[in-house]
């Protein structure tokens, strides 16, 4: 019975948490509204979440925001130090393919985001099987090594959080 | 005194790097280089510009804002997905599947599989399946 009403718990919760961010002014009318619209959306789009994964590691999604927070701000000095101070023709950019070992597309998602937002990275395609991501360096003189850093750093964690 | 210096600095960074951004989608060689710029030394560039805004929101106004975080949030969820699409546009006018490395599994990048393709497989996978 309370599946029905909220088939997504958490979808509901950041729906009325993100009304109130917006309007800005926390008053009881802003929230009941924030509530009608956490109530309806979630029973609207529960036909496009056939499978959705469980999260259970609060800590582990934390500590994966802040981690990738902290390699975003690492991330602009770096591609700046590229672009500022390195002459073109000793930029070394390169496509990389990325064996997955996710298998849920909410993760695949994460990871393949993650990566565009991080270190001189973009993730630019998706094997037919979703199985392997593509994704181009903007200075990459050992491409292996890009490769082990993203599986090491990122979708090892996500494999906790999501699987 | 002081909150004005972090400010001015939040500001002044934001400009920096927003600057930087532009300059290198005019200097580096190919689209797929250029698209490295905007999409990471912009994110610093708006990010300082917001935190600036919170500050000034917070210490001088003497009311808290949300919008700012807001719109972190918004730019997180938009900027990979704009990104995605411009380098498979990319892709799609300008690169052949012999370009790239190999997917390391038997069907080819998602961009340059062929809908009959597609069909064919999946056909074999559901008969398989049944």
């Amino acid at each position: 019975m309370l599946r029905k009403i909220l088939p997504h718990p958490l979808l509901t919760l950041t729906l009325i948490v993100v009304w109130q961010m917006l309007v800005n002014k926390l008053t009881l009318g802003n929230l009941v509204l924030g509530g009608i619209l956490g109530l309806i959306i979630p029973v609207i789009t529960s036909p496009y979440w056939p499978n959705r994964p469980r999260l259970t590691s609060v800590p582990g999604i934390v500590a994966y925001v802040l981690l990738v927070i902290w390699d975003i701000i690492v991330a602009n000095f770096q591609v700046a130090y590229i672009i500022l101070f390195k002459a073109n023709p000793t930029i070394k950019p390169a496509w990389i393919s990325i064996p997955l070992e996710l298998r849920t597309p909410e993760a695949i998602t994460v990871l393949a985001g993650t990566i565009t937002m991080t270190p001189g990275t973009i993730s630019s395609d998706l094997s037919a099987d979703g199985r392997s991501l593509l994704v181009h360096c903007l200075d990459a003189p050992d491409p292996d090594a890009v490769r082990d850093d993203i599986k090491n750093r990122y979708e090892r964690r996500l494999k906790e959080i999501f699987e | 005194m002081i909150i004005e210096i972090l400010i001015s600095a939040c500001l002044v960074i934001s400009g920096v790097f927003g600057l930087v951004g532009s300059f290198g989608l005019i200097k580096l060689p190919d689209p797929m280089m250029r698209l490295h710029a905007p999409t990471k030394a912009t994110t610093l560039g708006v990010g300082g510009a917001l935190v600036a805004s919170m500050l000034y929101m917070h210490f001088v106004n003497g009311t808290f804002s949300f919008h700012e975080l807001m719109i972190t949030l918004f730019l997180f969820l938009t900027a990979p997905v704009t990104g995605n699409f411009l380098a498979k546009t990319h892709l799609h006018l300008n690169r052949k599947a012999s370009d790239l490395p190999p997917t390391a599994t038997d069907r080819p990048w998602a961009t340059y599989e062929s809908d009959e393709m597609r069909e064919r497989i999946e056909a074999a996978e559901d008969a398989s399946a049944d």
